[in-house]
């Protein structure tokens, strides 16, 4: 059964690598989702959140695919339920909205949503959440009053284990590499 | 270690020798002429053999490293020098033969431009190496060169590549070499889990009928010494894949033939009867499972496996061990209990038997006026002791020549399995010779995979190499054409070939050459080639529409194996 999964890469930082994590995927046909990059907690590792959609036996063949790559480190595989994750979505509706009437006022409100700047043309609007949630506001927003630009982020995501993991990894490494010759 | 001034290029020399090499296949051009400049002074300390075309040179590092063990080095320049290496990285890539590459690349200023002879290498090439790295300072070299014979050797090796930019070998610098033993992000191995081994170890104890499936993971670990001796102290029958070839002699008892799509008649049907399979270096490739659904259903598996990413991958293993193969056997040795299984073996027995009447006898010793791909190979086996070394190409005669050549010693089998790259043989068997001088090698193409990389006759008469080549002549892409015949009503489409006269190539070549046509020919010719010093092409005219049987259709399941059209 296919469902959502988030895979967590932990990876040295180079020139690349990117592309050789993406022909894993491009390869198999599986369509990436969402990808975030960004620097770890650790200095110089860096950590890449992937959402795919696919069965449980394709995703861990990924996952042993991945870690054959000579700079990465570590890879997970998590459903949903098993991580905190949340996306950003910025939204631009023009400005004349906002005086004709409190709707859109409202919606913000209701929506968690935030106003990140303010022109004389055209609004900012900030939410934070899961797609559905983002994408909820996006219809409420287009269908009344039309968002002239939109863009989601990739997710971010964390486990739901009190300590990053990848910290015991790296120790659990260090005796694996000392032990063969 | 006092460091030297020098520059990038004769770093890029110096680092080689550091890594003990004496042998580089490659081919010159322009963004890797400041290599080839530093080169020339090396000439005492390091053989360099110009082929004729790139990707002579990276099947030839492949033989050169499949009979030695040792990476094959590989020089070529940017652009299509680099681009011609692709096949080669593939083939290496599937089989896991340990290459060094190394390109010239336009100096990094001009990186991305569309400049002359310049094309994304690293880019191509991610997908076909195990790591690949653009230098583009002088000072990376040696790191980076220490890094990929590292990378290339350990684990499952693997083919890398390392892209210079020109500039980076013209400058200066302090030049000091370190070698590489550990990378954070590279585990090459697990340390074996004597857990895993004890879970093995119990199933194996256990087993009525035990079979062993052995690959290419037990040359690669030197660990045929190992595995002989778990066979004979458990008793169980072994059956090699086409790379584990050579791994266990020809005439051991226990060793019941080749697994696969035309491999042996037993081992294939008995994998559906064994209640415990032991797969050892192997990854149950497509071409030895059949129908995947219908194999070794009934069967516990014991998987012994260095790349974790295998386990699990085609057939679920109940006890993997997952680690190097030499490691894992010594102590599964120590856990299981001495055993004979007479009776199961004789079973083996029968159904070589079966075979041999209906299959092997008419191929090795045949009865019809055309000769057979067989015959020749039983001959060459015969008259060489079973101790030659044999390259084959792909094709019908690379399925024949597995199936009766005989060998006494590893390392002596040298065939694009994975990959099935056509025009592998001339140039590998160029390197399995460099590497195994003393030695008888043979070099076996059919007329069509010959033709593909002909041109290497040039490097093997400019440096006399001793490499003994018959050409199965069929007049037809013969694999190609036996599907057709089976499962295409015999619509022989583009698969018969208009050869040109093999003789007169070689001789203008200046290489000695004769083409057999009939059986009392036969025997003299292949004594003629083996007398003669120096290469000889030998063409043998076969059959034209001989099949090769035993055979698993594609799709079906490995006891529906035929051995008969």
């Amino acid at each position: 059964m296919k469902q959502e999964y988030i895979i967590t890469i932990f990876s040295e930082d180079n020139i690349g690598l990117l592309s050789r994590i993406t022909i894993i995927f491009t390869r198999r046909k599986i369509n990436i989702d969402s990808l975030t990059v960004s620097e770890s907690s650790i200095s110089g590792i860096f950590k890449f959140i992937i959402v795919i959609n696919d069965t449980a036996d394709r995703v861990e063949k990924v996952v042993g695919q991945l870690e054959k790559i000579v700079d990465v480190i570590k890879v997970y595989a998590n459903t949903n339920n098993e991580m905190v994750f949340q996306e950003i979505a910025l939204y631009k509706v023009s400005t004349k909205f906002l005086f004709e009437s409190d709707k859109v006022e409202t919606i913000i409100r209701n929506s968690g949503a935030r106003i990140l700047e303010i022109t004389r043309d055209y609004v900012v609007i900030e939410k934070t959440g899961h797609t559905e949630e983002t994408q909820r506001l996006f219809e409420e927003l287009n269908s009344s009053y039309g968002v002239t630009q939109f863009i989601r982020s990739g997710r971010v995501a964390i486990t739901k284990s009190s300590i990053e993991k990848l910290s015991e990894f790296l120790k659990e490494r260090d005796s694996m590499l000392e032990q063969i010759d | 270690m006092a460091t030297q001034r020098v520059s990038g290029s004769e770093a890029v020399i110096l680092s080689l020798l550091e890594e003990g090499v004496d042998t580089i296949f490659g081919y010159p051009g322009g963004a890797i002429m400041p290599i080839y400049d530093a080169l020339y002074d090396f000439d005492q300390k390091v053989t360099h053999y110009l082929t004729r075309h790139e990707q002579g040179a990276i099947h030839a590092a492949e033989g050169y490293a499949k009979v030695t063990g040792k990476a094959g080095v590989c020089f070529a320049t940017s652009g299509p020098g680099a681009t011609n290496l692709i096949t080669g990285l593939a083939d290496a890539m599937i089989d896991s033969i340990p290459l060094v590459c190394i390109t010239g690349q336009v100096a990094s200023p001009l990186l991305g431009t569309d400049a002359f002879q310049e094309s994304d290498v690293v880019g191509i090439t991610m997908p076909v190496t195990k790591w690949n790295y653009q230098v583009t300072k002088a000072e990376e070299i040696p790191e980076a060169i220490a890094k990929a014979f590292h990378i290339a050797n350990t684990g499952r090796p693997g083919p890398v590549l390392l892209d210079i930019a020109k500039d980076a070998q013209f400058s200066q610098f302090d030049f000091e070499y370190k070698k590489c033993t550990k990378i954070r992000s590279y585990l090459p191995e697990y340390p074996v889990d004597p857990f895993q081994v004890k879970a093995a170890a119990d199933i194996i104890n256990a087993a009525k009928k035990p079979l062993l499936l052995f690959g290419h993971g037990v040359v690669i670990a030197h660990a045929e010494e190992e595995l002989k001796e778990f066979v004979e102290k458990t008793g169980i029958p072994a059956a090699w894949t086409l790379l584990g070839l050579s791994a266990l002699p020809s005439d051991h008892p226990l060793n019941v033939g080749m697994l696969g799509m035309h491999g042996n008649y037993g081992p294939n049907i008995k994998t559906n009867e064994a209640d415990v399979i032991i797969a050892v270096g192997m990854r149950f490739d497509d071409r030895v499972t059949g129908k995947v659904a219908a194999y070794a259903r009934q069967a516990k598996i014991v998987h012994l496996e260095i790349d974790s990413a295998e386990v699990n991958k085609i057939i679920k293993a109940d006890a993997p061990v997952l680690g190097n193969a030499k490691k894992s056997l010594r102590m599964l040795i120590d856990n299981v209990n001495p055993n004979s299984h007479q009776e199961w073996l004789n079973e083996f027995k029968e159904c070589d038997k079966i075979e041999y009447e209906k299959v092997i006898s008419h191929d090795v010793f045949p009865k019809k006026a055309g000769l057979t791909m067989g015959e020749v190979v039983r001959i060459a086996s015969e008259k060489t002791n079973h101790d030659a070394v044999l390259v084959t190409d792909v094709g019908q005669q690379q399925m024949i020549a597995s199936r009766y050549f005989k060998f006494t010693q590893s390392r002596s089998n040298v065939t694009s399995g994975g990959l099935g790259t056509m025009g592998y043989a001339l140039p590998a068997a160029m390197g399995a010779k460099i590497g195994q001088p003393d030695r008888v090698v043979f070099a076996m193409a059919g007329d069509g995979g010959f033709q593909m990389t002909i041109q290497e006759l040039g490097t093997i008469a400019q440096y006399n190499l001793d490499i003994k080549i018959i050409v199965l002549n069929n007049n037809f892409l013969g694999m190609v054409r036996q599907w057709q015949q089976l499962f295409f009503e015999k619509r022989y489409s583009f698969t018969e070939m208009k050869n040109p006269d093999f003789v007169g190539i070689a001789k203008a070549y200046g290489l000695a050459s004769q083409k057999v046509t009939s059986r009392d020919q036969l025997e003299n010719a292949v004594q003629e080639m083996l007398d003669h010093k120096g290469p000889y092409v030998l063409e043998v005219v076969v059959e034209k529409e001989d099949n090769v049987f035993p055979m698993v259709p594609t799709g079906a399941s490995i006891s529906d194996i035929i051995l008969e059209p």
